[in-house]
């Protein structure tokens, strides 16, 4: 039986509508209203649901990018919300993201060496020719070559920015990755490329992840288990093919219902 | 097919950069009729957004400029209409609806308010009258409580909202054809669907002709009568789209049926089509596809295939087209 990672309790996160438009709102919006979430060693969780459900609030909390307003996270039976900056700072070696919109996550000023460089130098690991040796690597585990190191990220396309932020991800040797819509901006042959990344990366470097995107086949092709989010809540979880074979509630049918494509397969030779 | 409303026939256009020129659309004919949709599908740079903002006339000059061809609504080339008239075409007979409605909307109007501005303007409306239609096209693209919406401002609204306000503007003048460019990409799932409803809707009850423009081949399945795929600023293959899932036979398209993740099976590893696509300035010889082709020959790289009718309207560009359809699937499936 493999150890729990992370363990999530009640996880609540209201936001306050300071705003609105010139503050004509007020009141406030709850983004996640009590969460519960079992992530085992080794396993892929999926979260599926749409803009709005809370999901990538849920991602955040749990980085600690966002702070709960109640409930429990706990990483290794380690409480991740009472963790001082030192801890967090280590725990964060341990937990890294790869966000959705691989135009806007990267330094436009920093090569694309630079960038994976970064959180090497943050977490002080190794010195400079060490580090560049692990750039080197690094880019070529997501497919991408030395040759890239020295350029900017707007000489790639959207796929391969979305390697070089999974590169940034991987250089500090994570445990837990989480990948919010990482796929969701991308072309779908390119999403392809991506997702088989993940897939082969998942399995060679022994990573667990959380793997957020609204896109239900997307969600069951990677995940072994799948948790449903609408409004804040969670509506259904379970093993990924049950999820998708027999759904019981009937938002996760509605989202299946709506997973564009129901084609026939062509018949060979017709 | 007289009662073609939109058609493009040969169109071209043409990319400066640097002091170089390549075609970026080339050679690119289609046509939609009253009622009816085409689904227009390709990756990003293939050209499909700009065959867009060329019926327009909006197209990015002079780095994107016309290159030959005819841009046909009811019969007449608009290529060379003034200005005076293009604004008439744009207001009264053309529409189009983009990816992200909230760069389109002024943020600082009710959006009752900007529909209305445009009612005045196209359909020489007055004031009261304008107000009146405008909460009326509110309620006719599927907004709830349509009078209390049409006072708030775009940032009240969710993004299928938004998208719903986008078509209520582009159906206010009562155009003959809809350009849709990737409309529900921003979108959620369920949203998603509910927007190509509503266009599926507007085309049954109104006569809208809707060109749908967008990278996945499987948005447009059921959604439109016939869909041609682009590559590389060409059309590769256009069919029927039930002929088209049932018989694909262009590689390309082979490709894309095979890299999207399906519902209910069970692959490790997703079949990826090789390579990445070409700029337009490194179009390589032949077949612009062949670099990526499994079912490539030495003619591939050699000649270029033209759009051929193999029948019952399944236009092929490929030499290997009849071996391409009788595999049925992309290798390594």
């Amino acid at each position: 039986m493999s150890e729990l990672l992370l363990k999530v309790r009640g996880l609540r996160r209201e936001f306050a509508h300071s705003g609105g438009f010139m503050g004509i709102r007020s009141g406030s919006f709850t983004a996640l209203g009590g969460v519960d979430v079992d992530l085992m060693a080794g396993r892929t969780l999926g979260i599926v649901g749409e803009s709005g459900s809370g999901k990538s609030t849920l991602a955040r909390c749990i980085v600690r990018l966002t702070e709960p307003t109640a409930g429990s996270i706990e990483y290794r039976g380690e409480d991740v919300l009472a963790m001082g900056s030192a801890d967090l700072k280590k725990f964060r070696r341990r937990v890294q993201m790869v966000f959705q919109d691989p135009y806007g996550s990267l330094n436009p000023r920093l090569t694309v060496g630079d960038a994976i460089d970064e959180p090497l130098r943050v977490h002080r690991l190794g010195g400079r020719g060490q580090r560049a040796d692990r750039v080197v690597e690094l880019l070529e585990t997501v497919g991408l070559s030395a040759d890239h190191r020295d350029r900017y990220p707007h000489e790639f396309s959207g796929g391969q920015r979305q390697r070089i932020g999974i590169a940034r991800a991987l250089a500090v040797e994570p445990e837990l990755l989480i990948a919010d819509e990482p796929v969701s901006a991308l072309d779908v042959s390119v999403q392809a490329q991506v997702l088989n990344l993940l897939v082969e990366l998942r399995e060679t470097l022994g990573l667990s992840m959380l793997f957020i995107a609204h896109d239900l086949a997307v969600v069951e092709h990677i995940a072994d288990d799948i948790l449903v989010m609408k409004s804040g809540l969670v509506v259904e979880k379970g093993k990924a093919g049950e999820v998708v074979s027999a759904p019981k509630e009937a938002y996760t049918k509605a989202l299946l219902a709506a997973v564009p494509g129901h084609w026939p397969d062509p018949a060979p030779g017709s | 097919m007289a009662n073609a409303v939109l058609e493009l026939e040969s169109l071209s256009l043409r990319l400066r950069r640097e002091g170089r020129t390549a075609r970026v659309v080339d050679s690119v004919s289609w046509r939609v009729a009253r009622s009816g949709s085409l689904g227009i599908v390709g990756e990003s740079g293939c050209g499909k957004s700009l065959q867009a903002l060329a019926v327009m006339r909006l197209l990015p000059r002079p780095a994107v400029d016309f290159d030959g061809g005819q841009i046909r609504v009811d019969g007449t080339d608009i290529i060379g209409l003034d200005a005076e008239s293009m604004r008439r075409l744009r207001a009264r007979r053309v529409a189009m609806i983009f990816q992200e409605p909230m760069t389109s909307l002024n943020p600082v109007f009710s959006v009752g308010e900007q529909i209305a501005e445009l009612l005045r303007e196209r359909m020489d409306m007055g004031r009261q009258q304008a107000a009146r239609r405008s909460v009326e096209l509110l309620d006719e693209v599927g907004i709830d409580d349509p009078a209390r919406r049409a006072r708030q401002i775009p940032q009240e609204l969710s993004g299928g909202m938004r998208q719903r306000v986008m078509i209520a503007i582009a159906l206010a003048g009562e155009p003959d054809v809809l350009l849709a460019d990737e409309p529900t990409t921003a979108l959620a799932v369920t949203v998603q669907a509910r927007i190509l409803d509503l266009l599926d809707s507007l085309r049954a009850n109104r006569g809208l002709a809707v060109v749908l423009i967008t990278h996945d081949l499987a948005l447009v399945a059921g959604r439109s009568d016939e869909v041609a795929v682009m590559y590389a600023g060409r059309i590769v293959e256009r069919a029927p789209t039930a002929r088209l899932f049932d018989r694909p036979s262009h590689p390309y398209t082979l490709g894309l049926l095979a890299c999207r993740p399906r519902i209910g099976e069970q692959r490790r590893t997703l079949p990826t089509i090789g390579g990445q696509v070409c700029d337009a300035f490194e179009r390589p010889s032949g077949c612009a596809f062949h670099p990526r082709c499994p079912f490539a020959t030495e003619r591939c790289s050699q000649e270029t295939p033209a759009l051929a009718d193999e029948g019952e309207g399944h236009m092929v560009a490929c030499f290997e087209s009849a071996r391409v359809r009788e595999t049925g699937v992309w290798p390594g499936v």
